[in-house]
């Protein structure tokens, strides 16, 4: 079974959900239940691979105790810089581990589903330790937070204090009716992303896109880019449609991101939990830091230099493929160029806010933000001959 | 310490409306960006010896210049 995927996810989805429905409208607490559906459910998604339930469950316990033992090193030495580093390796560690024997062999030592998104949550919670957000670990929520079924494969990426703030708080019975009824349009609107219009784009990528000449590879980028948008946001609008059924929020994924008139609006809009992370965890920090510092006499060199780096590691968290770090730093200096611009150029002062250069800003953005998605299919390093 | 918050905020906006409406919207304005928001949390580190980490707050707790000045005032009592 595939989360999201098959008809025997959702046969199953839909009578699981059915008695957290009930709890919600009595106004009980859902997380009990929710834990057991989530447990059922990775047991049916994993049951497969074995193995792979044993790493998840490895690795749970793992970020456990790393997370506890952290609170007690960090109440001892409050904010010290290289405990605080060490804490965020070990965090890491096992995505690392993974990455680099699947980069090197072909296939990974310590597999399963949902590593790279699991890591993004344990190593939050071990940065708002050290920023003194996070003063106690509850196990089952923690464990909860990592696990919850309908986020783990492929996100959107909760935050810890937000989760653990849905998952205790109380949702009156008109609350719970109104999330329901958004959850469920969520779902439907997603199944029409995924199923409907996704599969109709892959049509198009297979048919239209696979020849060598320079329109196919136009129609393959356009299609490509589409095909994406279509089934990530319909995969997430199903994930975060199922949490508010279990009376979690989780946060949305995407906002019509094909409006955006320039790239920084773009990532408020694209995948927006993974940006919005790399934004309060990575480009933010880097920058105070610098700020602080005074590493860089010019503002601007010092925020695209943030920007290059954020983005960079963005695209080395997709994979050590080459078109992954091209597709990170291709953004991360087009964030760069969008900021030297809009500070620096008087003509967009100007006219910003005039109808015609609104639609000249979208059209390029659009442009730019498919070509991504073309770096992003390896077909742009395939063409080049840098695939290996 | 209002004031030097308003100061803070009409400086990196570069628009002397944060003063006259404070419960202006700073992001749906096109005021302040992610990178501002930087420099703000810098230099209220800096002024009033308060960390305030960038995942703190959702966006939408520090969006308009009374909020922001209510979140300082919070964190100094």
């Amino acid at each position: 079974m595939t989360l999201f995927g098959d008809f025997y996810f959702f046969i199953w989805a839909a009578l699981l959900l059915i008695p957290a429905v009930i709890l919600g409208l009595a106004e009980k607490p859902i997380k009990y239940y929710g834990a057991l559906v989530t447990a059922v459910f990775i047991y049916m998604a994993m049951s497969s691979s074995p193995q792979a339930i044993v790493n998840l469950v490895i690795y749970c316990l793992y970020q456990l105790i790393l997370v506890n033992a952290y609170i007690v090193v960090n109440r001892r030495k409050p904010r010290n810089g290289l405990l605080y580093w060490l804490f965020i390796v070990l965090s890491i560690l096992p995505l690392g581990v993974w990455k680099v024997s699947a980069f090197v062999t072909g296939h990974g030592i310590f597999a399963f589903l949902g590593l790279s998104y699991l890591t993004f949550k344990s190593v939050q919670v071990i940065i708002e330790i050290y920023d003194g957000l996070i003063e106690e670990i509850k196990p089952f929520d923690f464990l909860y937070f990592l696990t919850f079924f309908p986020c783990l494969s492929s996100g959107p990426i909760d935050r810890s204090r937000r989760f653990s703030g849905d998952l205790n708080g109380r949702l009156s019975r008109a609350e719970y009716i109104d999330l329901l009824g958004n959850g469920l349009f969520k779902i439907v609107l997603g199944m029409v992303y995924k199923f409907a219009l996704a599969a109709g784009f892959y049509q198009a990528i297979t048919w239209l896109g696979s020849g060598s000449h320079m329109i196919n590879q136009v129609i393959y980028m356009y299609s490509y880019g589409l095909y994406l948008f279509f089934d990530f946001a319909g995969y997430s609008l199903m994930a975060v449609g199922t949490s508010y059924i279990l009376g979690i929020k989780s946060p949305d994924n995407f906002n019509k991101p094909f409006i955006a008139t320039d790239m920084k609006d773009f990532w408020d809009r694209w995948h927006m939990s993974l940006s919005y992370w790399f934004r309060d965890f990575i480009f933010s920090r880097f920058m105070m830091k610098a700020i602080k510092g005074k590493w860089f006499k010019n503002k601007l060199t010092g925020a695209s230099i943030g920007f290059i780096i954020n983005m960079g590691v963005m695209g080395v968290w997709h994979g050590l493929d080459i078109y992954y770090i091209i597709y990170g730093l291709y953004h991360g200096v087009l964030l760069a160029i969008t900021e030297i611009y809009q500070k620096k150029s008087k003509f967009h002062k100007k006219h910003k806010k005039e109808r015609w250069y609104k639609f000249i800003s979208w059209g390029i953005t659009f442009n730019l933000a498919m070509f991504g998605f073309f770096i992003f299919s390896g077909r742009f390093t395939q063409l080049l001959g840098l695939n290996g | 310490m209002e004031e030097k918050i308003l100061d803070m905020l009409e400086e990196l906006c570069g628009d002397s409306i944060v003063r006259e409406d404070t419960d202006i919207n700073l992001l749906e304005e096109d005021l302040i960006d992610s990178l501002d928001y930087t420099e703000l949390l810098v230099s209220i580190e800096e002024e009033f010896g308060i960390v305030m980490s960038p995942s703190e707050f959702t966006r939408d707790q520090m969006d308009t210049p009374a909020k922001i000045i209510a979140q300082v005032k919070a964190r100094m009592n």
